[in-house]
């Protein structure tokens, strides 16, 4: 079989080669010197996190028997072939994984309300005045930076320990995190019905309710469902400082070498988390399933 | 001209679904609104709330944020400067090493790369689990190993973030062009020669994006490890609200703030630099 390839004349492939060669080593340099400049600073993090590879590795040996030991009970067989004994505080358990979900449910949905009150003074297109804009921007700002916990350790200064603390808590830092999420809806929505309301006479407030609302329901709901999902794996290290929810038993484990009991909590942890990511997915699938079929 | 007469019954008999909507439909929403309230009190209750504990509370926080004014750091400085830089070290060599060993990992667990789902199924279900246990139990847990300090953090910021590594870069891989790998195939390459020039060239700016976003997330959860002893700035803070030390309290939450709005600023420019201005999710 023949082929047809045309092939250019010398000088003319000479000079596309250089050029090509050229290219592709300029881009190389560039390469090689955004990964110089990357080990570089790899190099000064390892310095300054303390890395220190001959502890990893005379240690990594524990950390491989860390979790034979957690699968392993006191009398010696694997925890499986004993479940009743593994699970031995199921009912305890299970009690504190319903405060971890409630914790995380009231939280989220305080925390939902106060952004679904706020967002609409954050967003671009609905704010009644710039410098409240500025404001409560800062102010989610600063809900949404500082890490939850934080509030948890201060909370439970103030409010004493507690789930009280832990609910708080994640509601500020939810408050926050929705704020931002929802005022970026809102400034997606289409401001024509909003014109609309308003050439009838209507109120800031009236606009809102029947021309902003209406549009931004389903996205609400669907970042608040995320949320809660993201707020259960929050509220159970809550107990770690003391704010409530399985965390409290986990670190008593953990801090206490009850080797069977940390898998055993770690494992109904995972499983809650599941049932909830399963759920709220379909959940929110539903939702967004409504959206389109309207 | 007059405004069109409409008949409200002509109206109400050509459009049923918006006037004669079925009682399920209609009561639908209501009782969704009951049902999340009924819970919310239920909770309220059950979690020990009280109007009075409330109040007593907010007023207590009142008093704490009046001593908190002004931030004021006393002689700690140097010490506070070293674990933040200490928490940034711990955020970027964390997500590095994440990085590193989710990507082969990720592979795995793409269905353009591994269609027998006998073996993805496995490999999934294992990210998942390690992503439902938070950063601070692996933090709990590496320090059981190689003890206190910011290795540990290092450690479990690396193994938490392997979880959602692999994640989403195996959902970055199955949203690939097939054509370039087909492309790959026709001139005789290999399943290696596939990957390496048909699919990574398309995964990398955003496999790249995505590890500078977690860089700037981790710097938040890289905060918060030193509170359970992993090394950082957490630490001090952890240690200054215990002994109620507020100004430098105040002082460490702003240099929180303020590290992680520059890490914002630097990884969101990065960010546009890889992967052009309009990808950026």
């Amino acid at each position: 079989m023949t082929t047809a390839v045309s092939i250019l004349p010398e000088q003319q492939l000479a000079v596309l080669n250089a050029a090509y060669r050229q290219a592709v080593a300029r881009r190389r340099l560039r390469l090689l010197f955004g990964a110089a400049i990357f080990a570089a600073a790899l190099a000064l993090a390892a310095i300054g996190a303390e890395v220190n590879l001959r502890t990893l590795f005379t240690h990594f040996g524990n950390f491989i028997s860390y979790f034979d030991r957690i699968l392993t009970l006191d009398s010696g067989q694997r925890v499986w072939t004993d479940v009743g004994e593994w699970l031995w505080g199921w009912r305890k358990w299970l009690k504190m994984l319903g405060e971890t979900l409630l914790i995380s449910y009231v939280g989220t949905l305080i925390g939902a309300t106060l952004a679904f009150c706020l967002n609409f003074f954050a967003a671009e297109n609905t704010s009644p005045a710039p410098w409240l804009r500025f404001t409560v921007r800062r102010l989610l700002e600063f809900a949404r930076t500082v890490p939850g916990i934080v509030f948890a350790l201060v909370f439970v200064i103030a409010f004493g320990l507690g789930p009280m603390a832990g609910v708080l808590a994640i509601a500020i830092h939810s408050t926050g995190a929705l704020g931002k999420l929802f005022s970026e809806i809102v400034e997606n929505a289409d401001m024509k019905p909003v014109e609309g309301i308003r050439s009838t006479g209507a109120s800031w407030l009236a606009c809102m309710r029947f021309a902003v609302v209406p549009q931004v329901t389903a996205g609400y709901a669907s970042y608040a469902l995320l949320r809660f999902e993201i707020n259960v794996r929050e509220a159970s290290v809550m107990g770690f400082v003391g704010a409530g929810g399985i965390g409290q038993e986990l670190v008593v484990a953990i801090r206490k070498f009850y080797y069977s009991d940390v898998s055993a909590i770690l494992l109904t942890i995972i499983v809650t988390v599941f049932i909830i990511d399963i759920t709220t997915g379909w959940l929110r699938g539903r939702l967004f399933g409504k959206e389109a079929r309207t | 001209m007059t405004p069109h007469e409409v008949d409200p019954r002509e109206l109400r008999a050509r459009y049923p679904d918006v006037f004669d909507r079925p009682a399920s439909a209609r009561l639908a929403m209501p009782a969704m609104i009951v049902a999340a309230f009924a819970i919310l009190i239920y909770g309220l209750v059950d979690l020990d709330f009280s109007p009075s504990r409330f109040f007593a509370g907010l007023s207590q926080l009142g008093w704490i944020t009046l001593m908190m004014i002004p931030p004021d750091p006393g002689s700690s400085l140097p010490v506070y400067l070293k674990a933040l830089g200490e928490t940034l070290s711990i955020a970027v060599l964390g997500t590095t090493l994440a990085a590193m060993f989710a990507l082969p990992v990720s592979l795995l667990a793409a269905r353009n790369v591994v269609p027998s789902s006998i073996l993805r199924f496995p490999v999934r279900r294992v990210l998942d689990s390690i992503r439902g246990v938070d950063t601070l139990i692996w933090a709990l847990v590496w320090i059981n190993v190689v003890g206190l300090g910011p290795f540990a953090g290092v450690l479990a910021i690396a193994v938490a973030d392997f979880g959602a590594f692999g994640k989403l870069f195996s959902e970055a891989i199955e949203g690939a062009d097939r054509k370039q790998v087909e492309g790959i195939r026709a001139s005789g390459g290999s399943a290696l020669h596939e990957i390496r020039f048909g699919l990574l060239p398309q995964v990398l700016p955003v496999i790249a994006g995505q590890v500078l976003y977690f860089i700037e997330s981790n710097t938040r959860s890289a905060t918060i490890i030193g509170i359970v002893g992993a090394g950082g700035i957490g630490l001090q803070l952890a240690e200054q609200i215990r002994v109620l030390e507020w100004q430098k309290v105040s002082f460490l939450i702003l240099m929180i703030l303020v590290a992680v709005a520059a890490i914002d600023f630097i990884s969101s420019k990065l960010r546009f630099a890889i992967i052009g201005k309009r990808a950026v999710a």
